[in-house]
């Protein structure tokens, strides 16, 4: 029997997921003892105050360049790149989670056991504070997403999935209106989630057998094994394409590309609003960073396996969610199809092995994740009596009634378009100019043609808004509470700013575009 | 003098202008017209003085600037005018004031915000000058997407029938060119060696069937913009929905933009590709000459009208770029100024008709002309400028165009002749049924019928018909500015032109 040796473990550089997890883990016990009118209160600040803590640990780690934990974590340019990034863009959508002004109460359910529809349930609607418990939900999602954005073997990234998924399948069941919709968002979530999961943990066992067999060498799951047996292992290729496979659907599901892409519309639909912002928002950055890594790292050998096959599913999704926004009428579902097209945009810069890919990706994950929080951010801000109204129709003349609000979701649109002097235009523009410089120019001109497809969609909330009527149905806007107002403005103003003057943080991201090995 | 940043200044100071009339309260409407106006004025003092200070025998390219902007992508703020931007300059410099002026009380009509109306308009203009200046493919591309962005909310908000459908054809038409010429510009980018700097990009050396693919990107974008045969049909929608002042400026200024486009990036960065693709422009060019005249004849709405006559002009501009002569070139490039003050003028004098017979239908009129008889005759004289009547300016530029084409190609310029003559057609037939002719009874009953141009109105024409003589009879201060920058173009794709030839020996035309 061989001795057990301890790793080592460098805690600065884990510092940031250490206190995201132990702040979760806080929470639930301020859930036990800090009296219920406080809760709200202690928990929004309490996880505030982490991200704030674990996003300053991140800048000051910033010249690390580490694999740390055994083998388990990496923490290098990229991965601090997208924790930061992950870190910034969860204070936000916590702004959003935190906030009780625009709905009274919150936009989560007082009490997510009571049966829907029911007396009990339209009366916990009418303006029962909300569950305290999504803080400490969040907090672990947020920590699983560190987790997997630095994970440097499968198995560790099996893992952070798990606990960054688990408490998002939670969430998406908390809305406080409309809860069977919400709850059957998080059945679907959850059932296909988990065969996602299992697809991936399969693909793992896979690989884990194709690293066998290599003289000199121990059968592993980290990403070094990985790559050595890519190119030396004497097993079967097909176990590696196999293994490849199932790793890249588990993965694919969770960045919402086609045809892994099906929950995305009734999840992002049905689930409360600041939660969908979290998700089209963190999940987005922290799938692509695993994809990055698996992709650029244990896999590099195989490019040439590989490319033809993620470049189609590139297509797809571009072409499945260009196409199918266009037939869209509620506006929650029409954002869900856009980032799936964003998906796809996103794949195209996966596929650019470059440095500039790299660093495109990293900037395009960035600026979409403060524009589509800003997005969900305005569609808090629409709504009557009966909650928020995401119909299209209801926003017919909007931009008359409230001009400003109307500008600014104009504008995250415009964006979204790809229209220049927006974060949106110089991300496309930093993903397929890699994309060309590295040959692939049928995925550019399919990033072309299907953004052609999917400004129409854009174009069509523009009109609904600015020239159309105002119906007796269009609803107000409730002007917003500090909370949501700060989420909103930084979201617009970063769309704006990385649009004008992108070179700060594509400077940033070009310095970190360097994976550790 | 020369050393003063003129070109950021005039892309900047608009936008300056529309951020302080924006702002300015929305129940004060008149004081937000008098600011936008002013602000106009100085635009225009300015490019008169960056005119005056214009080198004509000099360098090409002016009054360059350039500061860094995103170095990762080698992209600066470039800004350079040669002699043919900086004739595009001095036409947006007059026209804004003019339609400003023209637009007084077009918004308050829209229920809408009278000061946001014309902080549009100075956006337009930014965006407008800013495509003109720009030296660099990044920059160039950046102005050429955003100015569609006001001029969807001016179509959209403030137009009329149909509005919101030609608005939407008009951004989407738009649009998809322009992420045509994104893919181009970054194919540009990648074999250009990551630079945008428009100089060094027409020295890169490009393989010949990317060059074709590239020129196509940049083309096809172009081509709808301008707009070519058959790409045409967004213009007629959001020249007949779009409120006078704007179409004014849509027609007289922006589609420009598509004509200058091929003479500044696909000719110089795409010289091989260009004479290869020539052909089939020249057949573009004719079949829009002849095609948009013969629907001009069939229009009953004035406004839609116009615009057909302007795809028509376009195409005596694409066949002027195209026949590859010096005479012909330049005779586009005055041509893209003539068709800019004549059909400005016309769209203005049409708008100034429409608002006060309340109906934009050729046949709602009739006689016009004994109740409003010197609004008739501007609109009669606007109309014999089109059709490029000797004396006035236009018909310099057509003639041009067409014995610089002859020298080269005798077919074409032989249809494009025919051009002339529907011109004729759909012009006076307009005028007929409007103004002359027995008084239609229902005119005398419309209040606004019986008011004739007022002051405004006679200063907004004033300099345009002024214009329009004066560079009919004295076209020399703007060709020898444009002479030179045509004549490097030419270079660029190393084209001369044939020598004169001498008792009916034919020159060979295409050597």
């Amino acid at each position: 029997m061989t001795e057990l040796k301890l790793p080592s473990l460098n805690y600065a550089a884990l510092a940031p997921i250490m206190i995201m997890l132990g702040v979760a883990l806080l929470g639930v016990l301020v859930e036990a003892f800090v009296p219920r009118r406080l809760r709200h209160v202690v928990q929004l600040t309490l996880a505030l105050l982490a991200v704030l803590a674990a996003l300053t640990m991140v800048v000051l780690n910033a010249d690390d360049r580490i694999i740390t934990a055994g083998q388990a974590l990496a923490v290098d340019g990229p991965t601090l790149f997208l924790q930061g990034a992950i870190l910034v863009l969860a204070a936000m959508a916590l702004l959003l989670i935190g906030d009780r002004s625009v709905e009274r109460g919150g936009a989560f359910v007082a009490q997510a056991a009571v049966t829907a529809e029911s007396a009990d349930d339209r009366r916990q609607a009418e303006g029962r504070n909300g569950l305290t418990e999504v803080y400490p939900l969040t907090t672990f999602a947020i920590g699983g997403m560190l987790i997997f954005v630095a994970a440097n073997d499968l198995l560790t990234m099996f893992i952070a999935l798990e606990v960054f998924s688990l408490p998002l399948y939670l969430l998406c069941a908390l809305a406080r209106r409309r809860r069977l919709l919400s709850q059957e968002a998080a059945m679907k979530y959850f059932l296909l989630g988990a065969y996602a999961s299992a697809f991936f943990l399969f693909g793992v066992a896979l690989i884990y057998g194709f690293t066998a067999g290599i003289p000199g060498r121990v059968a592993g799951v980290d990403f070094a094994t990985i790559n050595a047996a890519v190119t030396e292992s004497p097993a079967s290729p097909v176990l590696l394409f196999a293994g490849m496979a199932l790793l890249a659907i588990g993965l694919l599901f969770k960045a919402a590309a086609a045809p892994f892409h099906v929950w995305t519309p009734d999840v992002y639909q049905g689930a409360p609003t600041p939660v969908t912002g979290f998700m089209a928002a963190c999940t987005k950055v922290a799938a692509f960073g695993a994809l990055l890594r698996v992709f650029h790292v244990a896999f590099a050998g195989a490019a040439w396996d590989f490319t033809p096959v993620l470049g189609a599913v590139a297509v797809l999704t571009m072409l499945v969610g260009a196409v199918l926004a266009v037939t869209q009428t509620d506006i929650k579902r029409l954002l869900a199809y856009s980032s799936i097209a964003n998906a796809g945009y996103l794949l195209v810069g996966v596929l650019a092995p470059s440095r500039e890919g790299l660093a495109g990706t990293m900037f395009y994950l960035v600026a979409y994740g403060f524009s589509v929080l800003a997005a969900f951010a305005v569609v808090t801000l629409v709504r009557d009596d009966d909650g928020e109204a995401t119909h299209l129709s209801r926003w017919a003349g909007l931009g008359r009634r409230s001009p400003f609000f109307a500008g600014l979701f104009t504008f995250i649109l415009l964006a979204f378009a790809g229209i220049p002097l927006t974060s949106g235009f110089m991300s496309k523009f930093a993903v397929f100019g890699a994309a060309l410089d590295d040959g692939q120019a049928w995925l550019v001109i399919a990033g072309v043609l299907t953004s052609m497809v999917l400004a129409f969609p854009y174009l069509r909330v523009v009109v609904m808004m600015w020239l159309s009527e105002p119906g007796e149905s269009t609803p107000t806007v409730t002007v917003p509470g500090g909370l949501t107002s700060a989420a909103l403005m930084i979201g617009v103003l970063a769309t704006l700013v990385l649009g004008i003057a992108p070179a700060p943080l594509l400077d940033l991201a070009t310095g970190a575009a360097d994976f550790v090995r | 003098m020369s050393n003063f940043p003129f070109l950021s200044v005039l892309t900047v100071a608009p936008l300056v202008g529309a951020l302080v009339v924006a702002f300015l309260p929305r129940h004060r409407p008149e004081l937000a017209k008098q600011v936008a106006f002013a602000w106009s004025l100085l635009v225009l003092v300015l490019s008169v003085v960056m005119w005056v200070s214009f080198n004509v025998g000099g360098d090409r390219f002016q009054f360059r600037e350039s500061y860094s902007w995103i170095p990762n992508w080698g992209v600066s703020f470039t800004f350079a005018a040669d002699g043919i931007a900086l004739v595009m300059l001095m036409l947006i410099a007059v026209l804004v004031p003019l339609v400003i002026l023209a637009s007084w009380h077009d918004a308050e009509s829209s229920k809408r915000s009278v000061p946001v109306y014309f902080a549009l308009l100075l956006v337009l203009e930014c965006t407008m000058i800013g495509v003109f200046a720009a030296a660099d493919v990044f920059l160039f591309y950046v102005f050429f997407e955003v100015m569609l962005v006001p001029m969807y909310f001016l179509i959209g908000s403030y137009g009329g029938h149909q509005r919101q459908y030609a608005a939407v054809k008009f951004f989407l038409y738009s649009l998809v060119g322009g992420l045509f010429m994104l893919a181009a510009v970054i194919g540009l980018w990648v074999v250009g060696g990551k630079t945008f700097d428009w100089q060094a990009l027409s020295q890169v050396d490009i393989s010949t069937g990317t060059e074709r693919w590239l020129f196509l990107g940049f083309f096809l974008a172009f081509a709808i913009k301008a707009p070519f045969f058959p790409f045409h049909t967004w213009l007629p929608d959001a020249g007949g929905a779009a409120p006078a002042g704007a179409a004014a400026l849509l027609v007289g200024v922006l589609d420009k933009v598509g004509t200058f486009g091929i003479l500044r990036y696909c000719l110089p960065l795409f010289p091989e590709a260009s004479k290869w693709f020539a052909p089939w422009a020249l057949a573009l060019g004719v079949i829009g000459i002849v095609y948009a005249a013969l629907l001009a004849v069939g229009q009953n709405d004035l406004k839609r009208l116009v615009s057909y006559t302007s795809i028509a002009h376009f195409g005596f501009i694409g066949v002027g770029i195209f026949a590859f002569t010096t005479q012909a070139g330049t005779g586009a490039v005055l041509y893209m100024l003539n068709h800019g003050l004549a059909t400005g003028l016309l769209f203005l004098v049409v708008g100034m008709l429409i608002t006060r017979r309340g109906s934009a239908l050729i046949s709602d009129f009739g006689g016009a002309g004994k109740l409003v008889p010197v609004l008739a005759g501007v609109l009669f004289f606007a109309g014999l400028a089109s059709l490029a009547l000797p004396g006035t300016a236009p018909f310099i530029s057509e003639f041009l165009v067409l014995i610089g084409t002859f020298t080269v190609n005798k077919p074409v310029a032989v249809i494009a002749t025919l051009g002339i003559i529907l011109a004729a057609a759909y012009v006076l037939w307009m005028v007929q049924r409007t103004t002359q002719g027995t008084l239609n009874p229902a005119l005398t009953e419309v209040d606004g019928m019986r008011r004739d141009l007022n002051l405004r109105e006679k200063v907004v024409v004033a300099p345009l018909i002024a214009l329009i003589v004066l560079l009919g009879f004295y076209p020399k201060p703007v060709t020898d500015v444009i002479n030179p920058a045509v004549q490097a173009t030419m270079d660029d794709i190393g084209r001369t032109d044939p020598a004169p030839s001498v008792g009916g020996t034919v020159q060979e035309a295409r050597r």
